[in-house]
């Protein structure tokens, strides 16, 4: 038995096409077996009464009334059809063309809702509310302008990323999307890799690198040259990571900066070493101490990067991450190098190269004044202890002779529970103890199985400096010290970054897990083919329509007429759009 | 805190939702509230002797004369000047008069009812073109027409309104806009259709075949003959939006030749007034600038309820008024989206794939993108007596929304 519902609606008027769109839109519906939308005029409810559509109420309608009927199977599928009328009957926000400029970023979007980008080349005192608008409409924002002070960039970059958006910018010159250039950008073609760059030409630079060596890039992020400074913190730059990290079709990644705070630039490779991808890293003025850190690859310039990169794309590397390090058997209050040292120069290449994992290792001889330990006797946090210095030879023998000193100072350290690492030079040859392994290994074992009576892993670490024909022989004291259960190496360097990339997982085990901030980029809408609203220099439209991407040009005016007073006015009453 | 954004969404809402119909005619003394012996009303804001302009003088001069106060037109002036004439803006009694908006006591006004809110909304007779005394003309053969209006056109509208139960405005202006008409300025449709409308009734209802035959060549000739029941009909949709607190939207504008004024629905009965501009024109033969008076009337309540000027995308034809093309149209109701709240549910527009007008001015869009609401208008002669001398298009002035966007803030504590 099928059900109908009637709904009439009174002095309302529709044209006839508007009304049968309805009527079949809602006969479509499910469970609809057939419909009839017409005004109630008598030639009208006439032909609703041949077809079998006629109720009561049709019946009542007057030629001003509405009249929508349906025949369901039940009155559910009949409810359910009646509750769409609306939405059926709204018009789209169309203009009947694209020749008419929008005056305001709001109709701009009404009439291009796939831009997901708005270009802002507006004067820098208007740039920030121009954003904000932006931003408040849910877009990306590249904002081209200048003379945006530091404080707005970070309330907009704050406010972006709390909306998984990007700021690029202020004073962003160039930035490459999908195949696209906005504003200054070259046309560079599609490939495996996607640059962050907090610099115009340098992202520039890179990008026409890769295109000449015959690769290309996924997508080319600025973020503004101020971005790495330490008051923004690298905002965009760290979100821009992100969405490169998340992408599959960046297979490389590239970061590049002009001279970056060196402690934003750590907080940044910190992510970076997370990216489960190769990070070639070029940030200028920032001292190289290796050229490959894991998943990070080093770079001298811009267009060292730029064939790295290529280099990487076309080769990709093996990734190990730090499964091979003993994390998981240390205690969790087990933290700390001990580093004790007969030889000076080795003593600072430990302090030098352990610099580029942790930022912080005291020592009795600091490469670096703060870094002073206070009294060499005793070691505090991680510490690299040079036993040759006088304070420790004064009336005995230089440690490469006499091991006793340091054998004491080796239980010392072994004892304390906050002690991870243990390192230690053995260095060989005329003129040193006959056989220092023989006095050094047994303490090693003792101080390992004192630890593990303990319940704590001691992780010890042996360079081993001498050759085989040394009187002393080197493989025997490399044998000796291993079967002690040392990890030996005869190079320093190679010993240190293992202990560096000990160090450095301890302290992030240690750090609270930092709370994800704002909202990821949405990488689906971000690789929709690129669509933009432009404000401000009407060339940027321009090179838009020449490149193909579909466009809107605002015919931007500066908010009240530039009246400070009602501007003020106007920003207070804003709020969030619905 | 206000949320401006809900009683703006609400105001609108209620101008969409009001249902106006045309029902009867009554004496301006019987009905319009406030309303008394020695009153006459205009249009626009407040006015005194000294500031009003010329065809708001020209009409009162000829009012007093159709009501018999007056002998002369000196007389008639000498009576306007001596104080016992108490000059009102129709808006203040739920009228709405077009160009100088003159009306008088014994005049009949039409009654336009709001059926979803029960507000009542009052305007006269039209005149037709030419020389009439909206226009401020007040010659013997303008009056002669006033009185066989008093006494054959408005009861036989009257008797005909009420034998069929009343007409809808708003399906009707609906149907008009789909039609060529803006609502305002080009009426041509929907007065055809007010006409054909009353028609079958006047033929049943008149006191003979003469008084019929009349009456439908007056209205049918009458390109006008709906804009004063459309403009009380307006007005009955913006006056449900008004007095909603927090609300931006504006529900009135109105001119009287001197100054534009505006209200605003979250700020009770002030007026925010500027100088009224002059209108950008086609003027008739003879006519030129140098004659205009400047921008009059109450019929700019068709802009505030989403029509008129707004609509211009659906009525192409009036762009020969300011030589342009009918790209310009769409360009003016495409600049109206960019100062109003919504757009309207049953005004829509086939040519923008049936959007709806830009309904309902709000204030802080208008100061914020420095654009003012455009209207589509006729012209009055800057002296009185003369009458109509072209139409055209204007921009309300900047200041009226400005000051009230202050007065706003200085309400709501937006400082």
């Amino acid at each position: 038995m099928a059900t109908f519902k009637t709904e009439v609606r009174s002095g309302v008027y529709y044209d006839s096409a508007k009304l049968m769109s309805l009527q079949r839109s809602l006969a479509g519906l499910p469970g609809i077996l057939d419909a009839g939308v017409v005004m109630g005029t008598d030639s009208n409810k006439e032909l609703l009464s041949h077809i079998g559509l006629d109720t009561p109420e049709v019946r009542a309608t007057k030629p001003d009334d509405l009249a929508i009927v349906v025949k369901a199977e039940n009155e559910k599928a009949a409810l359910e059809a009646l509750a769409q009328v609306e939405g059926l009957l709204a018009a789209r926000k169309g203009g009947s063309d694209q020749e008419y400029q929008p005056r305001s970023i709001e109709s701009a979007a009404d009439m291009l809702p796939d831009a997901e980008w708005v270009i802002v080349s507006v004067a820098g005192r208007y740039a920030t509310a121009v954003t904000r608008e932006a931003l408040r409409l849910r877009k990306h924002v590249h904002l081209f302008s200048d003379n945006v002070s530091v404080e707005n960039e970070i309330e907009l970059k704050k406010e972006a990323r709390e909306l998984g958006l990007l700021v690029m910018g202020p004073d962003c010159g160039t930035a490459m999307v999908d195949g696209f250039g906005l504003a200054f950008a070259n046309k560079i073609r599609k490939g495996p890799i996607g640059i962050v760059a907090a610099a115009g030409t340098g992202l520039q630079q890179v990008a026409t690198r890769i295109h000449q060596l015959n690769s290309g890039i996924t997508f080319g992020i600025g973020t503004g040259g101020r971005d790495l400074k330490a008051e923004v913190g690298a905002i965009t730059f760290l979100m821009a990571l992100d969405v490169l990290a998340r992408d599959d079709d960046t297979k490389v990644i590239v970061l590049t900066s002009k001279p970056p705070s060196p402690k934003v630039a750590e907080e940044v490779l910190k992510v970076a070493r997370k990216a489960g991808k190769p990070v070639v890293v070029n940030f200028i003025a920032r001292p190289i101490t290796t050229t490959r850190d894991g998943n990070l690859f080093f770079a001298t310039g811009l267009d060292d990067a730029a064939r790295l990169a290529v280099e990487l794309a076309n080769n990709p590397p093996t990734l190990s991450g730090d499964g091979d390090l003993p994390i998981k058997k240390f205690t969790p209050k087990q933290k700390y190098l001990r580093g004790l040292f007969s030889g000076g120069t080795l003593a600072y290449e430990a302090q030098h190269i352990l610099y580029g994992y942790i930022p912080r290792v005291l020592a009795n001889s600091p490469i670096n004044k703060e870094f002073q330990l206070p009294d060499a006797f005793v070691s505090q946090e991680n510490c690299i202890v040079d036993l040759g210095e006088d304070e420790f030879t004064q009336g005995r023998l230089h440690p490469m002779m006499d091991n006793e000193l340091r054998i004491r100072r080796l239980y010392e350290e072994a004892r304390d529970p906050e002690v991870a690492v243990i390192l230690l030079d053995v260095v060989i040859g005329y003129g040193s103890h006959p056989d220092p392994a023989s006095e050094i290994a047994p303490a090693i074992a003792k101080c390992i199985a004192d630890a593990k009576k303990d319940g704590r892993h001691l992780e010890v670490v042996c360079v081993a400096c001498g050759t085989d024909e040394d009187p002393q022989n080197l493989n025997n004291q490399i044998a000796q010290l291993k079967a002690a259960g040392a990890l030996v190496d005869t190079s320093n360097e190679v010993i240190c970054r293992y202990v560096g990339r000990i160090l450095r997982a301890l302290a992030e085990r240690d750090e609270p897990k930092a709370k994800a901030i704002g909202k990821p980029v949405d990488l689906e809408k971000l690789k929709k083919p690129l669509a933009a609203i432009n404000v401000g220099l009407e060339s940027f439209s321009a090179n838009l329509k020449d490149q193909g991407a579909p466009y809107v040009q605002v015919d931007w005016k500066p908010p009240a007429g530039g009246n400070e007073k009602l501007m003020n006015i106007l920003q207070k009453m804003k709020s969030p759009r619905k | 805190m206000v949320d401006i954004e809900k009683a703006n969404a609400l105001a609108v809402e209620k101008f969409m939702e009001a249902r106006p119909v045309a029902t009867t005619l009554v004496k301006a003394l019987d009905i319009v509230p406030g309303m008394h012996e020695n009153m006459l009303l205009h249009a626009g804001p407040p006015t005194t002797y000294e500031t009003m302009s010329g065809p708001v003088r020209g009409a009162m001069i000829g009012a007093l004369l159709f009501e018999g106060k007056a002998k002369n037109p000196e007389d008639a002036d000498k009576l306007l000047r001596s104080g016992k004439i108490e000059f009102s803006p129709c808006h203040e009694h739920m009228c709405t008069g077009p160009m100088a908006g003159v009306i008088s006591p014994s005049m009949l006004v039409y009654v336009i009812e709001n059926q979803t809110h029960g507000i009542k909304c009052y305007s006269n007779l039209n005149e037709g073109r030419g020389k009439v005394l909206r226009m401020g003309a007040y010659s013997e053969d303008v009056l002669q027409k006033l009185r066989w209006m008093e006494a054959v056109l408005g009861p036989t509208i009257k008797d005909a309104l009420e034998a069929m139960g009343g007409i809808d405005i708003r399906a009707l202006l609906a149907k008009a806009l789909h039609s060529g008409d803006d609502g305002h300025n080009r009426l041509d449709t929907a007065s055809i259709i007010w006409t054909t409308q009353l028609a079958p009734y006047i033929a049943k209802t008149a006191k003979n075949t003469d008084t019929a035959f009349e009456v439908i060549k007056f209205l049918g000739e009458n390109a006008l003959s709906i804009l004063n029941p459309v403009m009380a009909g307006c007005k009955t949709m913006t006056a449900a939006g008004h007095n909603i607190e927090g609300s931006t939207i504006v529900t009135i504008m109105a001119r009287n030749g001197t100054d534009w004024g505006i209200k605003v629905s979250g700020l009770g009965d002030q007026w925010f007034t500027a100088p009224s501009p002059i209108v950008n024109a086609l003027y008739f033969p003879g006519f030129s600038e140098k004659d205009a008076c400047p921008d009059i009337g109450d019929s700019v309540i068709t802009e505030t309820a989403g029509i008129g000027g707004f609509a211009m995308a659906t009525a192409p034809a009036l762009v020969t008024f300011v030589g342009g093309v009918p790209r310009d149209a769409i360009n003016t109701t495409m600049d109206m989206y960019e100062i109003t709240e919504g757009e309207h549910k049953q005004f829509t527009i086939p040519l923008l794939d049936f959007r709806g007008t830009p309904t309902g001015v709000d204030i802080r869009k208008v100061v914020e993108k420095q654009i003012t609401p455009r209207v589509n208008t006729g012209v009055a002669h800057k002296d009185p007596g003369v009458g109509q001398v072209g139409a055209g298009v204007v921009s309300a002035p900047m200041k009226c929304f400005e000051d009230a966007l202050i007065a706003f803030a200085d309400k709501y504590g937006y400082n």
